[in-house]
């Protein structure tokens, strides 16, 4: 070590070496922008400039379309009808488990619905049903869905406890609380005395269709348990054609929601009244479920719902406020950026 | 090892060694200080001479020569190596078992196997094992792949080759090193790696002496003499058990490279083994054909592989903040499952009568008998919901962090050891980051405990001035090359230079040069014949490119010494030749041979060396040099009055200069005094107990009366930069604290020439003898300071920029006073006092007493503390500070093997601090706050949608989403951000020392910041989870498509959080964050391209609407208008200094004259 302090100590007696030969195994970093952590890079800064400007744009860009979005939202024509309650024979409202449960009792019924605005087809037929927890985790996990595909997998029926098999071990096709709780009441409209026909193709999703619900896998053994969770199934029709299952099983994300039923293409008028008959089958008595029935026309946003128009334009709304905000405190109390007298250590000490 | 040698191969001359010192050639350490720097080593000399006697029980039996018989208590083991770890049967066990000694990775089996119960299997089996396997394995790979290099590197050290002496016929056999045992005598050749450590019984030089080069070991490049002892030396090789009878007691095997205790009885006589005659395995042989020796230690048990520990672990302060937080979380943990398992209780007490009807509950399964499906009764489900909960709400404890944070070191590290920065030139070494996980300490430091020598200088010691007859001169500024090379010499036909040479003064040189018969005269020849003889270098003969000449090198221990040969070959008397019995001298062009009659070690109680030479007139003088204190005691004060006052004169103003200095004194010796001190001198050296406690009785004895011939003056040449480095910590409000072996006036020198001290300063001084005292100064200490604290004028604070309110103070303190002080309860008034100081110097501090001072500090406050020395009396500070970081230069590597951080010089440590310290923190800080929020926005989104699911756990997020979301979705930008992102120009952080206070303060995190970002999480989470649910109520839409909304969002708002907070932009920070939104799309995607999960093709039919793309750009929006918000009103109003400065990096570049006159003005006033 003492070597290489030679030429550091002064000049260096011995004449051989006085230029430093080239070091070898140097073990200096090679330089490069990357290992210098120098590449290059822009530094945003917040200044005024860019803060009231980005305000002022998500209040342009917000406002329009949050007004966008209510006019929809308003050009949405719905009806709602809650019927679950108004089905039940006066005698039976004391004990509504026992009137849905009983078979012998004639459930058909009839409601009469005003159009309150014009409506241009399609119109879409939704029934839509309240409190009832379709993602509930001992619900979304009862299913097989390597069974509902392929009918070789009709013996896959583990997760589709409790309604696996039957008291045999016969497995049930499609097995699994969802299928088994079926929605199954029927709507039938009229209007006037004309038949509103209701077109039940397509109101499912063609990849459910296509993938994941088997052309050749018929059920078996469904619905023929102790207890009946809800409509049984055409054992003729192979799954990718039971609509209805395959709109039910896309298991609803929150415990209010809709399904729908089909589609009316019909325009209707203000003021008609439209006479549903329906089947008042499916039991939401017993965990009181509401049940109702929808009919809606559609916007570019779907249904109706304000929400969205109104938090756009809240939203907008702020950031415009924050934007004059903003320019005002800025103008009042104005800072140079990156002065120095701002750095802590040239400020007052007695500030601390 | 990090060293390579530049010079080009030696080619050594042989040098024949004095013979006589049986005990270690200790390094002369000319003063005071070099005795406490070496104090380690005198240590283990003082017990190896104070305690010749091994207990039994405490020893090791060796029997020379015969392996079998050796110690039949111990099993000993072979000389086979094992470095490796695992074996391939052991490897799974052990592996996995090392792994979760992380807490994390068991809270992560915990959960996992949790989920495997059939009641609470929240996730798919796969889902929930895959990412611990997957860290798991990885981790294995990694170690798998270490130790299979480790076990090839140990085959191929177990499988060279060693001559061993076969016990049957006494004939040298090679033997691979694995086989070699203990007791067996071996054989090793010049430029041989030394297999095992052991004793020294014969070399190829007559009297025994043996060069070894320690690099491996403690990366010293000298060569250090080992010896056998004379009563093995002589035993001729090959005849039947050369050795035999020899018996060696040797103490357990222990991991001092400088210790070594043993004695050996042979012939009937016990001879008292050291330090000096074990040469250990890994060193080198070197100028000796060959050397033969008897294992005493081997394998395992060597003293190299004891040394060979890991890099010792700390534990960041970030960290222990992080687990204070982490625990917050817990808390947070548990009270969100509480209230969902709470909840979950009423709810199904509520519906008790409904469970068996509802078509999504269905309490029994009919297909049985009948019986409850997976139904325990309320308060069975109660419980099962609650670690069915913390299954799900999982990762708020954030365990991917613990792997991120050990890949943002890792990344940092490499920047570290890669920046040119810190590389150093002049001993070739890079950065070295030996701890891995206290980068982010390297930003907080508070408090800097340097050590003096090796540290602020260089260790290079230079011979500047000397006094003669008390007539200084001091004036060398001349390189001597002009005045006509006296300096070499010819030896045949070839010219023979120093390798070095020293500035002279001209009026010294005239002085040689023609007046020799002067008084003076005489006694500058005195001196420096003296300065030549007196130590104990071995110069090497050195070839250089030029074929006539030659180039001598100095080699010897001690730097002091060297420079004083130097020196004295500069005047005109080089030293040539160094054998066991004379030397010679080139006195001025006369090759002269002297006969080394005696030497007496420097020893730290005499604090001086002498030598007994016998002068080619027939008469015999002693050189005695030493520290002013010691020889001032032994100098014949009848005479020569005015010269020994001169003298002090001189040496007082030597040490204001800060020079090391050291007196010079001789007396002739008559033949009585002669006589009477050689047989005193023989008796000593033959005794069999305490030898050395009878040899320095022997030195004492002769040395007195002396006759004083003058002083030098040795510069310890400060470091390059430090003044500058220490001005740059003092304005980052790092207090440097010297803590050094010196003496008092020395170390205030260096205090001033480093700039540490400056003249407004007012010194405290405690020097005290006792108890007492030492409490009486601290007291009055105290008092004035506050005093002083009351009348400081605000002004000049302003102008210094520190921001405090007093008048610097400056405390002086010496380990006489810490003795009474450390470890008793004056320690509160020294930590009282110490703390008011701007400046704390140590002076005469002991190795331990380091330790104590950094002790002092760290235990009393919370302020982070960094020890940094190169030395091996700097070990225990280094390894006492938070951080630790020795430098790897002059004294050998023990302090770079303690330390956490290693570099080649003091001034390093502001570009490692202010620039790397302060990113680390900055980065690693933010990392972790970030990771926090990231989480526990997941958290509180699954932890809303809970509350629409009658409380049952489910989650819209699909399983797969919720495992990838910590380890890809999100995992990349954060890490890359966490090595990458800077937030200010390395320029603006050196120009602007200040900026570091921000990590004293930890102004990047702290509780209040941490609390902050959590209600951020929470607002951020209920818009992304409210503005679709309310926004998709009463429609048809499904559990997976909301789900996936719910993903996208969430990964995209908080990478959008990131990105708002990211200060530097290059391209790779773009191609993470950008490129983990698309890779999450493309999860997302492929998750509902498989038919099995419900999900199918949820995300096309989703993204198809309108709806989704107004409820994404609303929840961003939404999402980011508090940070937003806050952040602007922040940094525009309330801006802090790394605000103002990135704005001054941006807008201010030609306005650099204004904000230079903070500084200029500072360094005026400094």
């Amino acid at each position: 070590m003492n070597s290489s302090g030679g030429s550091a100590a002064g000049p260096s007696s011995g004449s051989g070496d006085g230029s430093a030969p080239p070091r070898r195994n140097s073990k200096r970093p090679k330089y490069s922008k990357f290992t210098q952590q120098e590449l290059p890079a822009c530094k945003p800064i917040l200044t005024p400039k860019w803060v009231i400007s980005v305000f002022t744009l998500v209040g342009v860009i917000f406002v329009p379309i949050g007004i966008a979005a209510l006019m929809a939202s308003n050009n949405v024509v719905e009806i709602v009808d809650r019927y679950d309650t108004e089905c039940i024979p006066a005698s039976m409202t004391g004990d509504k488990v026992a009137y849905i449960q009983n078979d012998t009792i004639n459930k058909i019924c009839t409601r009469n619905l005003t159009v309150p605005k014009d409506m241009d087809q399609p119109i879409y037929v939704y029934y839509q049903l309240d409190n009832f927890y379709q993602n509930h985790r001992r619900y979304v996990k009862s299913r097989s869905d390597a069974q509902l595909r392929d009918a070789d997998q009709a013996n896959k029926t583990s997760g589709c406890d409790p309604e696996k098999t039957t008291k045999d071990g016969s497995p049930i096709v499609p097995c699994g609380l969802i299928a088994w709780s079926l929605f199954n009441d029927t709507y039938n409209f009229t209007l006037g005395n004309k038949n509103l026909s209701v077109n039940k193709n397509g109101i499912s999703w063609a990849s459910d269709r296509d993938h994941k619900f088997g052309k050749d896998v018929y059920p078996k053994n469904f619905q023929n348990g102790v207890l009946r969770g809800g409509a049984s199934l055409d054992p003729n029709k192979p799954l990718n054609e039971q609509e209805d299952l395959i709109v039910w099983m896309r298991t609803a994300a929150l415990p209010t929601f809709r399904k729908l039923y089909g589609k009316i293409h019909q325009d209707l008028k203000a003021n008609d009244i439209i006479m549903v008959t329906l089947e008042n089958n499916y039991n939401t008595y017993s965990f009181n479920g509401k049940k109702k029935l929808v009919l809606s026309t559609s916007s570019w946003l779907g249904g109706k719902n304000d929400f969205l128009g109104i938090a756009y334009l809240t939203i907008g709304g702020l950031c415009f406020f924050l934007a004059t905000a903003f320019t005002v405190v800025y103008l009042v109390k104005p800072r140079k950026l990156g002065d120095t007298s701002y750095l802590s250590w040239n400020r007052n000490p007695s500030g601390h | 090892m990090a060293y390579e040698d530049d010079d080009p191969p030696l080619s050594l001359h042989l040098p024949r060694p004095i013979s006589e010192p049986h005990l270690r050639l200790d390094p002369l350490s000319l003063s005071a200080p070099s005795a406490v720097r070496h104090g380690s080593r005198a240590e283990s000399e003082r017990l190896a001479s104070s305690q010749p006697e091994l207990a039994d029980a405490d020893a090791r039996l060796v029997i020379v020569g015969d392996p079998g018989r050796t110690d039949p208590h111990l099993q000993l083991a072979g000389n086979a190596v094992r470095t490796a770890k695992y074996s391939p049967f052991t490897f799974l066990p052990r592996n996995l078992f090392e792994q979760f000694h992380r807490v994390a990775y068991v809270y992560f089996l915990v959960i996992a196997v949790l989920n495997q119960l059939p009641q609470l299997a929240v996730f798919g089996r796969g889902a929930s094992v895959l990412p611990l396997a997957f860290v798991l394995l990885v981790t294995a790979v990694k170690d798998a792949y270490e130790d299979w290099r480790r076990h090839r590197s140990d085959r191929s050290e177990n499988n060279r080759a060693a001559s061993v002496v076969d016990s049957r016929d006494s004939q040298f056999r090679t033997k691979r090193w694995k086989d070699v045992r203990v007791g067996e005598v071996l054989k090793v050749f010049a430029d041989e790696t030394i297999p095992c450590d052991m004793v020294l019984l014969a070399t190829s030089d007559p009297t025994g002496v043996a060069y070894v080069q320690t690099i491996n070991l403690d990366g010293e490049s000298n060569l250090k003499t080992r010896y056998a002892k004379q009563e093995t030396t002589s035993r001729p090789i090959g005849d039947a058990h050369p050795f035999a009878a020899g018996l060696i007691r040797c103490e357990r095997p222990n991991r001092n490279i400088y210790g070594f205790l043993a004695n050996m009885e042979i012939d009937g006589k016990r001879v008292s083994l050291g330090p000096s005659n074990i040469i250990l395995r890994g060193c080198e042989l070197k100028n000796t054909a060959w050397a033969i020796g008897v294992a005493v230690y081997a394998g395992n048990e060597t003293k190299v592989m004891l040394n060979s520990s890991g890099a010792p672990s700390k534990r960041s302060r970030l960290e222990t903040h992080m687990n204070r937080e982490t625990l917050l979380l817990s808390a947070v943990l548990i009270t969100l499952c509480s209230v969902v398992s709470i909840c979950n209780g009423i709810w199904l007490g509520k519906h008790r009568n409904d469970l068996e009807l509802s078509q999504f509950f269905r309490k029994r399964d009919y297909s049985d008998s009948g019986e409850n499906y997976n139904y325990y009764g309320i308060g069975m489900q109660v419980f099962f919901t609650f670690l069915m909960s913390v299954i799900v709400f999982q990762i708020m404890i954030p365990i991917s962090l613990y792997i991120s944070m050990e890949l943002v070191r890792l990344g940092q590290a490499y920047f570290m050891i890669r920046d040119t920065n810190l590389y150093d030139e002049s001993s070739n070494s890079k950065f070295q980051c030996r701890a891995l996980n206290i980068n982010e300490d390297l930003g907080q430091v508070k408090y800097v405990f340097s050590d003096k020598t090796g540290t602020l200088t260089e260790n290079k010691m230079e011979f500047r001035c000397a006094t003669i007859r008390g007539r200084d001169y001091s004036s060398g500024k001349v390189p001597l090359q002009d005045n006509g090379g006296t300096h070499s010499v010819l030896v045949g036909d070839r010219i023979w230079k120093p390798k070095m040479s020293v500035k002279t003064d001209p009026e010294l040189v005239a002085l040689l040069q023609s007046k020799v018969e002067t008084e003076q005269g005489k006694q500058a020849c005195e001196f420096f014949l003296a300065l030549a003889c007196c130590n104990t270098i071995v110069p090497l003969v050195v070839e250089t490119a030029d074929q006539k000449q030659k180039l001598i090198d100095y080699q010897g221990e001690s730097p002091d010494e060297q420079a004083l040969v130097y020196a004295a070959a500069s005047y005109g008397f080089v030293l040539i030749e160094r054998t066991s019995g004379h030397i010679v001298v080139d006195v001025r062009g006369d090759r002269q041979r002297y006969d080394v009659l005696g030497l007496h070690e420097f020893d730290s109680d005499r604090k001086r060396m002498s030598v007994i030479i016998g002068c080619p007139d027939k008469t015999v003088k002693l050189y005695v040099k030493g520290a002013d204190i010691s020889m001032f005691g032994v100098i014949q004060k009848t005479v020569n009055l005015d010269i020994i006052r001169a003298t002090e004169t001189s040496l007082n103003a030597y040490s204001s200069l800060g020079l090391r200095t050291l007196v010079i004194g001789m007396r002739k010796l008559s033949r009585n005094d002669f006589e009477e001190w050689q047989s005193a001198y023989e008796n000593a050296s033959t005794a069999l107990i305490g030898r050395g406690r009878l040899l320095r009785a022997v030195a004492s004895n002769v040395e007195r009366d002396l006759h004083i011939l003058g002083a030098s003056g040795i510069e310890d040449k400060l470091q390059q930069g430090v003044p500058e480095a220490i001005e740059s910590m003092r304005q980052a409000d790092i207090k440097v604290w010297v803590l050094t072996g010196d003496k008092q006036e020395t170390a205030i020198s260096i205090g001033f020439s480093c700039k540490l001290l400056t003249s407004e300063m007012t010194q405290i001084v405690i020097n005290s003898n006792s108890r007492e005292s030492c409490k009486k100064s601290l007291q009055d200490a105290v008092a004035m300071s506050s005093k002083l604290a009351a009348i400081s004028p605000d002004s000049e604070n302003i102008l210094r920029g520190t921001g405090s309110s007093r008048i610097a103070l400056a405390l002086v303190i010496d380990g006489n006073s810490l003795v009474y002080i450390l470890e008793t309860e004056l320690e509160e008034e020294l930590f009282k006092v110490a703390t008011v100081c701007d400046v704390v110097l140590c002076c005469r501090v002991a190795p331990l007493q380091k330790a104590g001072i950094v002790a002092l500090m760290k235990n009393r406050t919370d302020d982070m503390t960094l020890a940094i020395g190169d030395g091996a009396n700097d070990v225990s500070m280094i390894q006492m500070a938070d951080v630790g970081i020795g430098i790897s230069g002059q004294e050998g590597r023990q302090a770079v093997m303690a330390s956490d951080f290693a570099m080649g010089q003091f001034r390093f440590l502001v570009p490692l601090l202010l620039v790397h310290g302060h990113w680390n923190y900055q980065r690693m800080a933010y990392m972790i706050l970030y990771n926090f929020y990231r989480n526990a926005v997941f958290v509180f989104i699954l932890f809303w949608y809970v509350l629409y699911t009658a409380y049952s756990l489910t989650t819209a997020i699909s399983e797969w989403s919720s495992v990838l979301y910590s380890v890809i979705y999100t995992a990349l930008p954060t890490i890359v951000v966490g090595i990458l992102d800077k937030d200010l120009s390395r320029r603006t952080l050196i120009k602007y020392p200040q900026l570091y206070r921000a990590g004293q303060r930890d102004e990047r995190y702290n509780l209040k910041f941490f609390i902050l970002t959590m209600m951020d999480s929470i607002w951020q989470s209920a818009a992304i989870f409210y503005i679709p649910y309310l926004a998709y109520r009463h429609s048809v839409v499904d559990v997976s498509s909301l789900g996936d909304l719910w993903t996208l969002a969430v990964v995209v708002l908080v990478n959008i959080h990131l990105a708002m907070d990211v200060f530097q932009w290059n391209w790779i920070t773009h191609a993470s964050i950008w490129g983990c939104i698309v890779a999450t799309v493309i999860c997302v995607i492929v998750i509902d391209s498989i038919w099995m999960l419900p999900g199918y093709w949820a995300i096309f039919h989703i993204m198809g609407t309108g709806l989704f793309w107004l409820c994404l750009l609303g929840i961003i929006i939404a999402g980011m208008l508090p940070h937003f918000t806050t952040k602007a009103l922040t940094e525009y109003f309330m801006p802090n200094d790394i605000q103002i400065a990135r704005e001054l990096e941006k807008y201010q570049k030609n306005a650099a004259t204004t904000s230079e006159i903070p500084m200029s003005t500072l360094s005026q006033l400094l």
